[in-house]
């Protein structure tokens, strides 16, 4: 029921540190939009200012085409969950949830009606009566997102509402709140340091690294198409192997010249490559750990190397190699055993390649 | 379980013999005897007794101390004006500590100094305050009837009338400890976690809400606190009547206190100054238990 944009934000704290530069974004009706970074990149402040917390310095913040740059937060009718969940300790889970519409001097009766039916969709019912302090961590998440919920709100804001939890638990909510979205049918605007929340939660992802956005897009594009370096790293577990390779033509064929092998150019990468001028250079490459291969079947071996250690996970294994270009971690499936100071060599899928340019680490070839 | 039952039996076994528990307790014990039960039991047998302060003997008389004091209408005029002193200090030096603490919970330039100054009549001894008080309040050329004049209201006669004697310790007594009030709130204001209030914010509390909701719930225990120990302190007040007003003019500023040092060391009527002072305790113990009551419904922790 909403539609909230920014333009070109800027928050400037007293001391002159720029937390976040010049945001643009646009936050459509029933999006999932998930702030990620890592900590200090500004997500957490660009959700304060568009709840009203934080003022903002430059730029314009609009909902439903209002400016809300001066507007308080008690009356842009935004609901927040917030990282240690900030409930009122003097209040029972139901004074809680039931608080913004005393507030707004609702019927008893309807505040009864709709408490009981928040209790219900979160599984509170039989808690009505405590006090916080009695609650779990888990069941705390619970309130302060029934807080939000009861408001109907055109749009719920959460600062890191998970990171309190343990592993388990964390995992469990991940899944209650992806529910709870599809139910709602409301904008979310989310912010988290964890990459994996922001991949499985949201409908589109914003990238954000200090205080600069780095790249907005599906979760598919971010993982497949990273706009530059920085986000190719951040997006995906274990993170990407980076090395460096020169760009050389050999019989017609672009290939990437690594210490130990080559990796052949598919006809995109190719022509992007030679768009850029990069035929000759130094390029940085980079190559996902699922995508690495062990090359002892006849593929090109790219790298060489040792075995340093080895973890099984179960259904795949990662393994990381100290080569000649670093160490290389290897996702794979197949589970033989690898010893301790093994010698190794490793292939890549080539059309898998990442190229980014190593000055602007844009991206030049995906 | 079996490993708590465990420590439990062990923690038993090497303590269930009384001699070793006693040589523990028995430094704080022994003060606790000799300086305050046993003069309690010993204030209340004297209650009983017709002493004079001096003579080696004296009589049981029974409930007569009592008797007299409750026929005697000095005694009601001295609970009256304690009622009035504890009432008229602890209000006030509650609520303009809150304020205190309230305006210098941010801090700003020179806030750090405007801090210790509030503060130090606390920690200055009551009988220096009372004597530089005994001049302010002067009729003649006092700074309080000069402030008042240049205000354009008419002068005062403060401690020597018995209309505002009253008014003129009550003045000293909040003036002392509303300092005190206002460091305990700043550090309780403190404590109050600021995402409570963003909360409330979105929720839509205004400023005020916010006040009441949040901030008077969460610092409810330190209020609680200070209602006990400012009424307790207002119960034993003395220096300050003693150097201000003596009890005066004409009995103006006899509190239950005052009363029981007066019949006990001025005339010499020890019985009756123990009965007094009995009844003071019961007083103490009848509103702290009321207070205790009460806080259960206000007081969060």
């Amino acid at each position: 029921m909403s539609e909230i944009i920014l333009k070109n934000i800027t928050k400037e704290y007293e001391n002159g540190f720029l937390a976040v530069k010049d945001v643009n974004l646009e936050i459509k009706d029933n999006e999932f939009v998930i702030l990620v970074g890592p900590s200090g990149c500004g997500k957490s402040t660009t959700l304060r200012m568009i709840a009203g917390l934080e003022d903002i310095s430059d730029g314009e913040l609009l909902i439903d085409g209002k400016r809300m740059n001066d507007v308080a937060p008690q009356h842009r009718d935004i609901a927040m969950v917030f990282q240690n969940y900030a409930l009122y300790p003097h209040m029972t889970v139901y004074q809680n949830i039931a608080y913004s519409l005393k507030i707004k001097k609702t019927p008893k009766a309807e505040i009864e009606q709709r408490v009981r039916e928040v209790a219900e969709t979160l599984g509170l019912t039989g808690l009505l009566d405590r006090k916080t302090g009695q609650l779990s961590g888990g069941q705390k998440q619970r309130v302060a997102m029934g807080r939000a919920i009861i408001r109907h709100p055109k749009a719920f804001l959460m600062d890191e509402p998970l990171s309190n939890l343990d592993a388990k638990l964390r995992g469990q909510m991940r899944v209650e709140i992806a529910d709870l979205y599809q139910r709602l049918n409301t904008t979310f605007i989310y912010v988290t340091h964890d990459q994996t929340e922001a991949m499985t939660l949201g409908t589109k992802i914003v990238v954000m690294k200090d205080g600069e956005i780095q790249q907005i897009d599906s979760p598919a594009n971010l993982f497949n198409f990273p706009a530059n370096r920085f986000v190719a790293g951040f997006i995906g577990t274990p993170t990407m192997n980076f090395f460096d390779a020169t760009c050389t033509e050999e019989g017609g064929q672009l290939v990437l010249q690594t210490e130990k092998g080559r990796i052949p150019m598919n006809e995109k990468k190719a022509a992007a490559l030679r768009d850029g001028g990069w035929v000759g250079k130094q390029l940085s490459a980079g190559i996902r750990p699922e995508h690495v291969i062990c090359a002892d079947r006849g593929e090109e071996a790219v790298f060489e190397g040792e075995v340093g250690v080895f973890e099984l996970l179960g259904s795949n294994a990662i393994v990381y190699v100290q080569t000649a270009s670093g160490r290389m971690v290897m996702n794979t499936s197949d589970l033989r055993e690898y010893a301790h100071g093994e010698k190794i060599s490793l292939g890549v899928m080539a059309d898998m390649v990442h190229v980014f340019d190593p000055e602007t680490e844009r991206t030049v070839t995906n | 379980m079996r490993n708590g039952a465990g420590i439990k039996r062990r923690f038993q076994k090497r303590y269930d013999k009384p001699p070793v528990v006693l040589l523990f307790v028995l430094p704080a014990f022994i003060p606790l005897i000799v300086f305050w039960i046993y003069p309690i039991c010993r204030s209340i047998f004297l209650s009983f007794t017709n002493w004079d302060f001096i003579s080696p003997t004296y009589k049981l008389v029974g409930l007569k101390n009592y008797l007299s004091l409750f026929r005697n209408p000095r005694f009601f005029e001295a609970l009256w004006h304690t009622v009035v002193f504890t009432a008229g200090t602890l209000i006030p030096t509650i609520v303009l500590g809150l304020i205190l603490a309230l305006l210098l919970v941010k801090n700003f330039r020179g806030s750090g100094i405007m801090k210790f100054i509030l503060f130090s009549p606390w920690i200055t001894p009551t009988v220096a305050i009372s004597i530089v008080w005994t001049w302010i309040f002067k009729a003649d050329g006092g700074i309080a009837n000069t402030i008042l004049s240049a205000l354009g209201a008419s002068p005062l006669k403060w401690i020597s009338s018995s209309d505002t004697a009253m008014l003129s310790v009550v003045i000293v007594t909040i003036w002392k400890s509303l300092g005190y009030a206002m460091i305990f709130y700043l550090s309780a204001l403190e404590k109050v976690p600021g995402e409570l209030y963003e909360a409330g914010a979105l929720d839509g509390a205004s400023k005020w809400r916010q006040f009441f909701d949040i901030t008077l719930p969460s610092i409810s225990p330190t209020t609680f606190f200070l209602m006990i120990i400012t009424m307790v302190n207002s119960l034993q007040a003395y220096d300050q009547i003693q150097i201000l007003t003596q009890g005066g003019p004409s009995g103006s500023t006899r509190t239950l206190l005052y009363m029981y040092y007066q019949l006990g060391f001025q005339e010499f009527n020890m019985g009756q100054a123990t009965a007094v002072a009995v009844i003071m305790i019961l007083l103490t113990v009848v509103l702290s238990v009321f207070q205790f009551k009460a806080s259960e419904k206000w007081v969060h922790y």
